[in-house]
């Protein structure tokens, strides 16, 4: 795999086709525990890891799988993996894993985890698709990220709330109180607050998108240029 | 709009008159801000600004939703509300004409959800005893926050009639014995019930104009009516008069102004009926077995998104066509 490669895999799951915003794929999850930035971040950094081990674990096997039967095997690799890291939040970060509760085996049923494992790694060999497992893991941490930190800014008037529960409780003191004696927006926390929420961002991103089109289509093309230069 | 603005103000009035002019200032401040917000979205939106806003579609919304809010309520509340129902259930959606929820109703849902210990400074009535804010009083708690020396907010407000109802029915008392608390009149709460007669005496008049058609609010109110006549004919002890569900809350305000938002709710005629009708079901419904002090704005949202499909299934034969069922 070459370094342009890379690029390409790593702007489509960043940016082109980010899971939360463009494929919209995972939005139960995204939506249900993206209430705090820490709830948002380690879910979203559970399900990288598990599309990463997912991707690499089936691109090897791609070949070997009758392709009548690839989505049940693909679905009982996925389960495994997610049993692991499960069992692995379970008895490290035992205080998250209650928050989290049933979004964790959850993870399971999460559509990007099986997308990506349909039409990435059952068509590529495991280093790039292990690459395209945590290019989308991460584009949809970020997403997730960013729809927690705002919410729980506007819901709370705190950041990092419940830190505690992932490094322990010499943690507490981390938290940010960004706005002092806030009474809370309960709209925010709730789940309209997610819906809302991602709505703007998905707005905000196509305004982006729509900028940097305008941008390139404005600027001028040398006629004089030759075709090769061009491509 | 601007006569549906006029067909507000003896209901106000009669407010101004029960409870005094606090809900003058909460009126100024949703009108402010709905102006405000509609002029910056419209700006966003490159759209042009004057026309859009002297259709006085986004004064309506403040009025309405100031009018749901309780005037001794701090002041960010009904800013919060007003900009809310602007910003996101009107102009997100693309502006007058195209909202599929009454935008007053959205942003009253988002203060009730939001905020619901705010949202019960109701003043109490003049008439009755107790102790009564003078109206520099009032503005100082809703803008400052601070009450007289030796006065806690409970002492001036008191919960609604359609809440002390509830509350007292729970606690096992029957309707005979609550309608003998002060806080009730001839109908139902004192001053609220005459408030509710100013706004149903504006909605005659948007009838009799023939801005608002009759389907709307006479089916609505009567669904209300046989709802509570069928329950207080069953067992009266438990169940109010159909006038108290008529003169209580925003059943008279919610009939005439309300559902009778041009824009989110049906265009025919059948429709009209359905959709009122619907709402008058569940009204009455959250009202008597639901959490919520009143039910008129998640009736309205509910049946706001009925309204595709109710418009869809009542489309009229369309003239000289013979068979139109098939």
């Amino acid at each position: 795999m070459n370094w342009s490669e890379f690029k390409t895999i790593a702007h489509n799951g960043l940016w082109k086709q980010n899971p939360g915003l463009v494929q919209l794929l995972g939005l139960c999850p995204l939506l249900a525990v993206s209430n705090t930035l820490v709830n948002a971040i380690s879910l979203g950094l559970a399900t990288t890891l598990v599309i990463t081990l997912s991707n690499t674990t089936i691109a090897p096997v791609r070949s070997y799988v009758p392709n009548e039967i690839r989505i049940p095997v693909f679905v009982l690799i996925i389960a495994v993996l997610v049993t692991v890291v499960q069992y692995l939040m379970n008895a490290y970060l035992y205080d998250l894993y209650l928050v989290l509760g049933i979004f964790v085996p959850l993870i399971v049923t999460n559509c990007i985890v099986l997308a990506r494992a349909e039409s990435f790694a059952s068509k590529n060999p495991a280093l790039p698709s292990a690459v395209d497992g945590l290019m989308m893991g991460l584009g949809l941490t970020a997403v997730l990220a960013t729809l927690g930190g705002m919410r729980e800014i506007i819901g709370k008037g705190t950041l990092l709330s419940g830190i505690d529960l992932v490094f322990g409780d010499g943690a507490k003191a981390w938290v940010i109180h960004v706005i002092p004696d806030y009474h809370g927006f309960l709209l925010a926390i709730l789940p309209p607050g997610a819906f809302i929420g991602l709505g703007l961002i998905i707005a905000a991103r196509n305004w982006l998108n729509l900028r940097a089109e305008q941008k390139i289509r404005s600027q001028p093309v040398p006629a004089a240029l030759p075709e090769a230069a061009q491509g | 709009m601007l006569r549906v603005l006029l067909a507000l103000i003896p209901g106000i009035a009669l407010y101004v008159w029960y409870f005094g002019p606090a809900i003058l200032v909460s009126l100024t401040l949703a009108s402010v801000t709905a102006l405000a917000t509609e002029a910056v979205m419209l700006k966003l939106r490159a759209r042009p600004i004057r026309p859009f806003l002297s259709d006085n579609s986004a004064l309506l919304t403040a009025w309405l939703l100031a009018l749901s809010v309780p005037p001794l309520a701090p002041w960010w509340l009904v800013v919060v509300g007003v900009a809310f129902a602007i910003v996101v259930a009107k102009q997100l959606y693309g502006g007058l004409g195209s909202n599929p929820f009454n935008p007053a109703m959205i942003g009253y849902a988002v203060l009730i959800i939001s905020f619901p210990h705010e949202m019960t400074h109701w003043i109490s009535p003049q008439a009755l005893g107790g102790v009564h804010l003078s109206f520099a009083e009032q503005m100082s708690y809703v803008f400052r926050h601070m009450l007289p020396p030796g006065l806690t907010l409970d002492a001036v407000t008191m919960s609604t009639p359609l809440d002390t109802l509830k509350t007292q029915l729970h606690l096992g008392h029957s309707v005979g014995e609550i309608r003998e608390l002060p806080i009730y009149g001839r109908l139902a709460g004192h001053g609220s019930e005459m408030v509710a007669a100013g706004f149903a005496l504006g909605g005659l008049y948007l009838l009799f104009t023939r801005i608002i058609s009759w389907h709307l609010p006479l089916v609505f109110l009567g669904t209300l009516f046989t709802m509570a006549g069928v329950f207080h004919l069953f067992d009266p002890a438990h169940y109010v008069t159909p006038l108290f569900h008529w003169f209580s809350g925003a059943a008279m305000i919610g009939a005439f102004f309300i559902l009778t938002d041009p824009i989110s709710s049906p265009t025919t005629a059948k429709g009209k009926i359905i959709f009122a009708a619907g709402a008058g079901i569940l009204t009455y419904m959250i009202r008597v077995f639901g959490g919520f002090p009143d039910g008129i704005a998640f009736a309205t949202i509910l049946m706001n998104m009925c309204v595709p499909i109710i418009d869809a299934y009542t489309q009229p034969a369309i003239f000289g066509q013979k068979d139109a069922k098939k």
